[in-house]
C-alpha cells in the first residue's frame, strides 16, 4: 500500500491487532498520532467518527450532546449482536440522565468505599480458598476457569443474591450476550432467558427479608419486574466478566514482564498503583464506548454533526504519550489514576471500587501466594478474546 | 485548573444533583470526602481543607467524572 492509499482508505473498526495482543490496533495509534477524530467504517458500511485522543475522549465522555442511548439516531454498534443488546430492554447504561441517574442512583450506595471496604475480608477469603482448592494436590490449572472467573462471580452473586450454583448456567448466557459471533437471535434468545432468571429469582425474594441487592430492589416498589431483571443482568454480567478478564490478563502482563512482578513481590505498597497501570495498560474493553451527537458539536477541532456516532478508543486514549510518559511500558510504580477504563462522565464504572478491591486481592493472593508462578503454554499459543466485548483470554494455563 | 497553594484560602464544594457515586473522591482524599450510607452521593467532610491535603483534594476534583466538585476561592 502506498502512503496515498493509506489517506484515503477509511479505516474498518474494528481493526486488525498487531504483533502485542496487549496493545491496540496499529491503526488506532497511527490515528491518534496524526488523525485523531477520523472516519472509520463499521460492519454494516456505515461511518462514524472514532476519537483516539486522552483529552477528547475525556472531554467527549462529559458532553451531554453526546447520548448513551443506543435508539437514537446514527447510534454505532459493531456487530447485529451488539445492536440487539443496545436495544433490546436497554439498561440505564444505555440510556441518558435524568431517567440514567433515577435508575443508577437506586444502586450508588451499594458500591460506596466504605461498604466495598468492609467486603475485603470475605473478598479475600474466597480468593484463598480458590487458591487452596486450585493448588490442591496438583502443580497446574487453567486460572481462567479455576480462580480468575469464581472469583468475581462468587462475590458478585453474594451482593446480588444470586445462587452460585447456577455459575455454568449465567456465564454461558454471558458469554452469548457479549460474542461479536453471536447473531441478533441469539443474543435476543440469552437476555431473555438471563431476564426470565432474574425475574424469577426477584419475585422469590418478594416474601422473603435477605439484604441482597435484589431483594433490595423488589422491596423499593419503584421498579417494574422487567427493569429489575434489566438491571440484575447488567450487574451479574458487567459484576464477573470484566474483573474475571482483567486478573487473568494482569497475571499474564506481569509474567510478561518479570521486572515489574519482582517490584511488586518485593514492596505490597505498590499493588493499589499496579492494578491503576494495569487497567490503563489493558483497558479491556477494547472495542471502544460507543455514543451517538445528538446536537452538533466540535471535538479536537472537528465538527461532528447531529445523528452521527461516535467511536472512544479508551485503549488508544491509555497509550496517548500526553497522558502517560512511556505510555507503551509497564510501570507499576507510575501514577496511573488518570486512565479511562472505566470510562469517565456520568457514566463511569458504577462497580469500580468493588473491581478495584477484587483485582488488588487477586493480584497478591496470586502473586504471593505462588513463588513459583509461571506460564504453562507458550505465550504464543494463549488464546486471546478478540471476538468478544470484553478483551482478555480464553484460557490461562499456570503451573507454579 | 486551581493552583493549591498554601497561602490561597480554598473552599471545596459539592454538587450532590451532578453525583454519581463513582467514589473517586472518598477514595483519592478520604480525609475530606465520604459518601453518605442511604444515597451513596458525595458528603464533604472538611469544606477548608487544610495544607496537607490539598494535593489530595485537587486530585479527587480533577478524577471526578461528572464535575460534581470543584474549588472556590475563598473572597475574605
Amino acid at each position: 500500500m502506498t502512503l496515498a492509499d493509506q489517506s484515503t482508505e477509511v479505516l474498518a473498526v474494528p481493526a486488525s491487532r498487531g504483533a502485542c495482543p496487549f496493545d491496540p490496533p496499529p491503526a488506532y495509534d497511527q490515528a491518534r498520532e496524526h488523525n485523531p477524530v477520523s472516519r472509520v467504517q463499521l460492519f454494516d458500511g456505515s461511518s462514524v467518527w472514532m476519537l483516539t485522543r486522552h483529552q477528547d475522549i475525556r472531554t467527549a465522555l462529559q458532553d451531554h450532546r453526546l447520548s448513551a442511548d443506543g435508539t437514537k439516531p446514527g447510534f454505532p454498534f459493531l456487530s447485529p449482536g451488539r445492536r440487539q443488546l443496545g436495544t433490546q430492554s436497554a439498561s440505564f447504561i444505555r440510556m441518558d440522565d435524568p431517567e440514567h441517574a433515577r435508575l443508577r442512583r437506586m444502586l450508588t450506595s451499594d458500591f460506596i468505599i466504605k461498604r466495598v471496604e468492609s467486603l475485603r475480608p470475605q473478598v479475600t477469603a474466597i480468593a484463598s480458598d480458590l487458591l487452596d482448592t486450585m493448588t490442591r494436590g496438583k502443580n497446574h490449572a487453567d486460572l481462567v476457569t479455576e480462580f480468575a472467573f469464581p472469583l468475581p462471580s462468587l462475590v458478585i452473586c453474594l451482593l446480588l443474591g444470586v445462587p452460585y450454583e447456577d455459575h455454568a448456567y449465567f456465564q454461558k448466557q454471558s458469554h452469548i450476550l457479549l460474542s461479536a459471533a453471536s447473531s441478533a437471535e441469539q443474543v435476543r434468545v440469552a437476555r431473555d432467558d438471563l431476564n426470565d432468571y432474574i425475574k424469577n429469582l426477584a419475585e422469590s425474594k418478594r416474601d422473603r427479608d435477605d439484604e441482597d441487592i435484589i431483594s433490595r430492589l423488589i422491596h423499593r416498589d419503584e421498579l417494574t419486574p422487567d427493569e429489575i431483571a434489566t438491571m440484575g443482568t447488567l450487574l451479574l454480567v458487567a459484576g464477573h466478566e470484566t474483573t474475571a478478564n482483567m486478573t487473568s490478563l494482569s497475571i499474564l502482563t506481569l509474567l510478561r514482564n518479570p521486572d515489574q512482578l519482582k517490584r511488586l513481590r518485593e514492596d505490597p505498597g505498590l499493588i493499589r498503583g499496579a492494578v491503576e497501570e494495569m487497567l490503563r495498560y489493558l483497558s479491556i474493553i477494547h472495542q471502544g464506548l460507543a455514543r451517538t451527537a445528538v446536537e452538533d458539536l466540535e471535538i479536537g477541532g472537528q465538527r461532528i454533526r447531529a445523528g452521527e456516532g461516535v467511536l472512544l478508543m479508551i485503549n488508544a486514549a491509555n497509550r496517548d504519550h500526553e497522558a502517560f510518559p512511556d505510555a507503551d511500558a509497564v510501570d507499576v510504580g507510575r501514577d496511573a489514576r488518570r486512565h479511562l477504563a472505566f470510562g469517565f462522565g456520568v457514566h463511569q464504572c458504577l462497580g469500580q471500587p468493588l473491581a478495584r478491591a477484587e483485582l488488588q486481592i487477586a493480584l497478591d493472593v496470586l502473586i504471593n501466594g505462588l513463588p513459583n508462578l509461571r506460564l504453562a503454554t507458550p505465550f504464543e499459543e494463549i488464546p486471546f478474546r478478540d471476538d468478544m466485548l470484553v478483551y482478555g483470554v480464553h484460557s490461562l494455563p499456570i503451573a507454579w | 485548573m486551581v493552583s493549591p497553594a498554601e497561602d490561597v484560602k480554598l473552599r471545596v464544594v459539592a454538587d450532590r444533583s451532578k453525583c454519581m457515586g463513582a467514589g473517586m473522591c472518598a477514595l483519592n482524599a478520604p480525609e475530606v470526602f465520604d459518601q453518605d450510607e442511604q444515597e451513596g452521593l458525595v458528603v464533604v467532610l472538611e469544606p477548608e481543607p487544610s495544607a496537607e491535603h490539598r494535593y489530595a483534594v485537587r486530585d479527587a476534583v480533577n478524577l471526578c467524572p461528572a464535575s460534581a466538585l470543584r474549588f472556590e476561592k475563598d473572597e475574605a
